[in-house]
């Protein structure tokens, strides 16, 4: 799985690019960069549906992020407690993946997952649901009323978006 | 186990742009870092060894396939991150046009 290592590694340069670097525009590339990095990787990772998706989602992520950055400055202030703050968020950061590390050895190891959910659902998918591909019998049968759910969520937040960006109140009768 | 550390790594790049930045489209930013990693995390740990996608083929048979729970439950999470990303800019567009800037210290006069 070495092309797996490299593309991560790209993924992380990446993401350092979009954090560290100062003008906006070449942030949101650099984040562009990750998620199409992220679409790669979910197809060596077989998972087919997740690279379509993830593709359409991060062009319309894009286009959203530049919408909002275009035109727009960028203070780039050192004031305050700067090496201070700066210092106890890497120590943060360093505590989090020392137990992180200690508590990944219990996970199990890549490759072989436990599966005791997914073993039913692989066997009996097709004939439940007549569905080819599982990954749709899950979304659309077993679990239908996530679905639902995320579509809730899905409509509530574009509604917030339209009630957010609208330019013009209703007027007092 | 390299591969779910690298993939950690990436999180707390996420993190550290999350805690110390003061614009907030780069707030934003590192919140879209974190999403990715946290699904590609979910991801790595569904992945079989030489599996295939779970897929059904005539002649094929179901023997060797990678994990499509969660593969579902990852799809759901990624939709609404774009809505959640959306409603998020639309927010700081606002107040960009109400303060006219993006410094976070600076967008202090919510107290009445």
């Amino acid at each position: 799985m070495i092309e797996l290592h490299l593309l991560l590694l790209f993924m992380i340069v990446a993401a350092i690019i979009a954090v560290e670097v100062k003008d906006l525009i070449s942030s949101v590339v650099a984040v562009g960069a990750v998620g199409l990095g992220l679409s790669l990787i979910f197809l060596i990772l077989k998972a087919p549906d997740l690279a379509i998706t993830q593709l359409v989602v991060e062009i319309l992520c894009l286009i959203i992020l530049i919408r909002a950055t275009i035109k727009r400055d960028l203070p780039l202030i050192k004031s305050g407690r700067w090496h201070f703050n700066t210092f106890s968020t890497l120590l943060f950061i360093i505590i989090f993946l020392t137990l992180a590390y200690v508590s990944l050895k219990d996970l199990p190891a890549f490759g072989y997952p436990i599966l005791r959910v997914a073993a039913n659902y692989l066997k009996e998918g097709f004939i439940a649901t007549g569905a080819a591909n599982l990954v749709s019998s899950v979304v659309l049968d077993f679990r239908a009323y996530d679905t639902l759910g995320e579509a809730t969520v899905l409509f509530t937040a574009v509604m917030g978006v339209l009630v957010v960006m609208r330019r013009i109140g209703r007027k007092h009768e | 186990m390299s591969t779910y550390f690298l993939c950690l790594i990436l999180f707390c790049v996420g993190l550290y742009c999350l805690l110390r930045k003061r614009n907030l489209i780069k707030i934003i930013i590192g919140i879209a870092i974190v999403e990715y990693a946290v699904n590609l995390f979910f991801i790595l740990v569904g992945y079989r060894m030489h599996g295939r996608a779970p897929i059904l083929h005539r002649e094929q048979e179901v023997l060797n396939m990678v994990d499509p729970l969660v593969q579902a439950l990852v799809l759901t999470a990624i939709v609404i991150g774009l809505a959640t990303t959306a409603l998020l800019i639309a927010i700081a567009i606002r107040i960009y046009d109400k303060y006219g800037t993006f410094d976070i210290t600076k967008i202090n006069k919510l107290k009445g």
